[in-house]
């Protein structure tokens, strides 16, 4: 039950008395009847109530230790609480408008398209899944690891498309004579010259990485005005020697080796071969750099950090957001549907835009509608709870907690500090009364 | 309304119920030494639920079998244990037995005036546990509770292939360990695979170290906040663990380390196209593997226990579900006695899921190589202590987001940053060891 059953349920036990009219019979049957519900009222809504408003003054061990107003202190001074409450304001400010927003523009467009009910239905779908499994969901869509994570695999589908992508997915130079990344390429540090031999060893590559091809690296002999080299897989089991080209050591086929002069001008490029040859004939005399281009790689996706500690909040909004924007659009679809539509052809036919119809006829007149929405998600934002639990990995459940989390963390969730934790249940209570009281004024003002 | 009260008393009610249905049993039985003339019949509060549950009984049963006029009722409460047994207590009607996995819930029980002392069983357990097993049961020089069954958290498991193909052996110190690191990335897998997104694979990890670096007792110092975590020899450690945590060498880099799990985490050293070659953690590991990943023990994963930190002896942190006795009665006795026994023990361990400290006990009845290997490491290790943070205030060692598991955290983001860290954690520790 909410904190807004409490103060709604209150009007009808105040206003019972005076339909009673006069006569102890009539007043006998009132509270006879009302008994039940102060029953529940009291025994579920205010006991818990008063208890926790005086465990908020009472330390970790119990009413034997009166510690006053400490636990409100430490709410302000204890950093994790403070973040949830930051957190909480986020949610706040951004979540209920953007909320309200979308189920307008949903509600106002699916009146106009052919499929509406299959997209109200589809939109409104999400309402259908409890908070926490929609939480988990979405966390192993969000997962970092493109192989595992929706979102990433996405995002890293489109960009295979753009970005170059070879047959090797990772390497490292072998030995400090090799300077370069995947990124930029892999050369030599020291220049070759026309009838010196190329040894480009590369490590950190898996051994199933290497197409099938691939056959034992042969260390290469210089010739006349020929530079001849090797690239290699500079690994054997153990280790091996850096730079040497050993048993074991498979050539890497089909890496792309370009041959560049003093001012970086590509000479010659060429391919290697199954065993990791290379060959630039007719070379002319002078110093050369020779290069394993990027092109030879492709350099992996890791993915977006989603659930990393800058996104997880925006994260955890977006699901939250998925899953609260069909409830808006039901609800403001159903304020649409018993508007007058005389008003709004009358405004059609005096000459109004679409535009201008939406933005000074509809809009005005769902007004209350759409503030039931707006309180109604004001209210859910401010204890949001188990998608948060369920979507941020335990690394960042600090930084997207909100004020219900911490509630719970402080007292149930590991630091069995009721104390605190009631004084947290307290401080969340405080900020739904202004909530609580614009919706009681409404509910008066509609009846 | 708010949600902490509401959540509490819906607790309390179906708790009261229980607590009032576990105790109340009491022993009553002759004097006497005979077998048969035990008499009485006894209840226990476990831990123990499932398979495990299943495991307790046959042990309760060999008992039986032994005592035929003793009846034991085991009540299994798995995770609410502790708030069962506080409320059974506080309503004062403890059942006669229960075994708990917080060595804190012991101590709180003990100064009540709640438990029972088992100096009666003092030589038979004596006689089969090791010395630092009947330390962690005793108060103030007396006995109170039993470590039945154990847990090895100084285990690292490893992909076989993976270190075939990299050429590398199982390493037995510190050292081999980041040079096989080096020579694993080389042959193009990455080393570690770290659970980060669970802190309490990161402490664990910290207190494999620290008990090996700075010795068990520079360990229970810590463990008792007697020393400050600004300590050099926690810098130290930290120094040491911060070469295992390098972004190049984990699975994922730092960021991806922090979003894996510990089921993910061991995942990824097992699956068919391994992200990493081993994960440090503790004998619960083959559990997870065998729920998700085709790899079979010995060739496809294997073991090899925790390696030596500057020449450490040989050492395990570990856990346990501690045994302790709320009424004494004769046929209470005889069941502590009997589950001191190897026999008790063996029953259990041959249907595996169980780690037995007792020292005497035969270790061919496992049911594995592997199980063998991690869990005749509890019996035979020269130091055991207890994993540090299930020790600490739960403000501190046990909470997600804060305290140590989000110090840690944090120090996996930058392994660089020792003294921050350790400051952090003094700060954190100092702050929920004074409210404790």
């Amino acid at each position: 039950m909410s904190s807004s059953g409490s103060i709604t349920a209150e009007p009808p036990v105040l206003e019972a008395p005076p339909n009673a009219g006069p006569g102890a019979r009539s007043y006998t049957n009132a509270l006879v009847f009302l008994a039940p519900a102060a029953f529940f009222l009291g025994v579920w809504v205010l006991y818990p109530m008063i208890y926790t408003v005086a465990r908020s003054f009472f330390g970790r061990t119990g009413f034997g230790e009166f510690v006053g107003i400490d636990n409100y202190k430490a709410l302000f001074e204890n950093d994790v609480i403070l973040k949830s409450i930051e957190n909480s304001a986020i949610w706040v400010a951004i979540v209920p408008a953007i909320i309200t927003a979308l189920g307008l523009i949903f509600a106002v467009l699916t009146e106009r398209v052919r499929w509406s009910v299959a997209f109200k239905t589809v939109v409104f779908m999400p309402m259908a899944i409890s908070l926490f499994a929609t939480g988990v969901i979405w966390h192993v869509m969000y997962l970092k690891d493109p192989s595992q994570g929706a979102i990433n695999a996405t995002i890293g589908g489109v960009r295979s498309a753009f970005v170059s992508s070879g047959p090797i997915q990772d390497a490292q130079p072998s030995s400090p004579a090799i300077v370069g990344s995947t990124s930029k390429g892999f050369s030599l540090k020291t220049p070759v010259h026309p009838g010196q031999v190329a040894l480009i060893g590369l490590t950190g590559i898996p051994p199933d990485d290497l197409p099938a091809s691939a056959k034992q690296a042969v260390a290469p002999t210089a010739t006349g005005s020929e530079i001849d080299g090797v690239v290699w897989r500079d690994f054997s089991p153990g280790g091996g020697t850096p730079g040497k080209v050993e048993p074991q050591e498979l050539g890497i086929p089909g890496a792309t080796v370009a041959l560049k002069d003093t001012s970086g001008k590509t000479v010659q490029s060429t391919k290697t071969g199954d065993d990791g040859a290379f060959t630039f004939k007719d070379v002319a005399a002078g110093s050369y750099t020779t290069t394993v281009a990027p092109s030879t790689f492709s350099s992996a996706f890791g993915g977006v950090s989603w659930l990393g500690s800058k996104l997880i909040t925006p994260s955890i909004i977006i699901a939250y957001i998925w899953v609260w924007a069909g409830f808006a659009m039901v609800v403001i679809g159903a304020g649409l549907a018993a508007m007058p539509r005389d008003v709004l052809e009358a405004a059609r036919t005096d000459g109004a835009t679409e535009w201008q119809v939406f933005r000074r006829v509809t809009v005005p007149l769902l007004a209350p509608v759409l503030s039931v929405v707006f309180i109604t998600m004001l209210i859910n934002v401010l204890k949001v709870f188990d998608i948060v639990v369920s979507i941020a990995p335990g690394s960042t459940q600090s930084d997207a907690s909100v004020i219900a989390v911490q509630m719970w963390r402080q007292s149930f969730g590991g630091v069995n500090d009721f104390g605190l934790g009631s004084a947290i249940a307290v401080f969340l209570f405080i900020l739904v009364i202004p909530v609580l009281m614009l919706n009681v004024r409404r509910f008066r003002r509609e009846v | 309304m708010n949600r902490t009260r509401l959540a509490f008393a819906l607790l309390a009610v179906p708790l009261a119920g229980l607590a009032a249905g576990c105790g109340g049993s009491g022993g009553g039985g002759g004097g006497a030494s005979g077998s048969s003339d035990v008499k009485g019949s006894i209840s226990i509060t476990g831990v123990w639920t499932g398979d495990e549950q299943k495991a307790f009984q046959a042990v309760l049963d060999g008992f039986t079998a032994k005592y035929p006029n003793v009846k034991v009722k085991y009540n299994p409460s798995g995770d609410n244990t502790p708030t069962v047994l506080s409320t059974a207590v506080q309503g004062g009607n403890p059942p006669d037995l229960a075994s708990v996995s917080q060595p804190g819930l012991m101590k709180d029980f003990q100064k009540k005036g709640a438990l029972k002392p088992l100096d009666f069983a003092k030589s038979d357990i004596s006689d089969n546990y090791p010395a630092d097993f009947v330390k962690l049961g005793t108060i103030d020089g007396k006995l109170y509770g039993l470590i039945f069954k154990g847990a090895n958290k100084s285990t690292v498991w490893y992909n076989v292939k993976s270190f075939k193909d990299a050429g590398v052996d199982p390493p037995k110190t510190w050292d081999d360990l980041i040079k096989d690191a080096s020579t694993l990335k080389a042959s193009g897998v990455t080393p570690f695979s770290v659970g980060g997104a669970d802190g309490w694979t990161l402490t664990d990890l910290f207190e494999n170290i620290y008990l090996r670096q700075a010795g068990g007792d520079m360990y229970d110092k810590l463990s008792d906040h007697t020393i400050k975590w600004t300590d050099p020899s926690v810098t130290k450690a930290l120094t040491t663990m911060g070469q295992y945590l390098q972004s190049g060498d984990i699975a994922g880099g730092t960021s991806g380390a922090l979003q894996t799990d510990f089921p993910t985490s061991v995942s990824n050293v097992f699956s068919a196209t391994p992200k990493a070659a081993l994960v440090a953690e503790g004998d619960f590991v083959p559990g997870v593997v065998a729920s998700s990943n085709p790899l079979k023990p010995i060739d496809g994963y294997n073991v090899f226990p925790f390696p030596s930190v500057d020449g450490s002896a040989e050492s395990v942190v570990g856990g346990g579900d501690t045994i302790m006795m709320f009424k004494d009665s004769p046929a209470a006795e005889a069941l502590i006695k009997y589950l001191a026994t190897p026999e008790a023990s063996e029953i259990w361990a041959g249907k595996g899921g169980f780690s037995s400290p007792n020292k005497n006990l035969d270790t061919s009845v496992y049911p594995d190589e592997i199980t063998k290997t991690t869990a005749s490491a509890l019996a035979t290790t020269k130091v055991f202590r207890f994993d540090m943070s299930d020790l600490q205030p739960a403000a501190f060692g046990g909470t997600v987001g804060q305290g140590e598991f989000k110090i840690f955290q944090d120090f996996l983001k930058n392994p660089s940053n020792v003294n921050g860290i350790a400051s952090a954690l003094e700060d954190s520790a100092a702050k929920a060891y004074a409210s404790k």
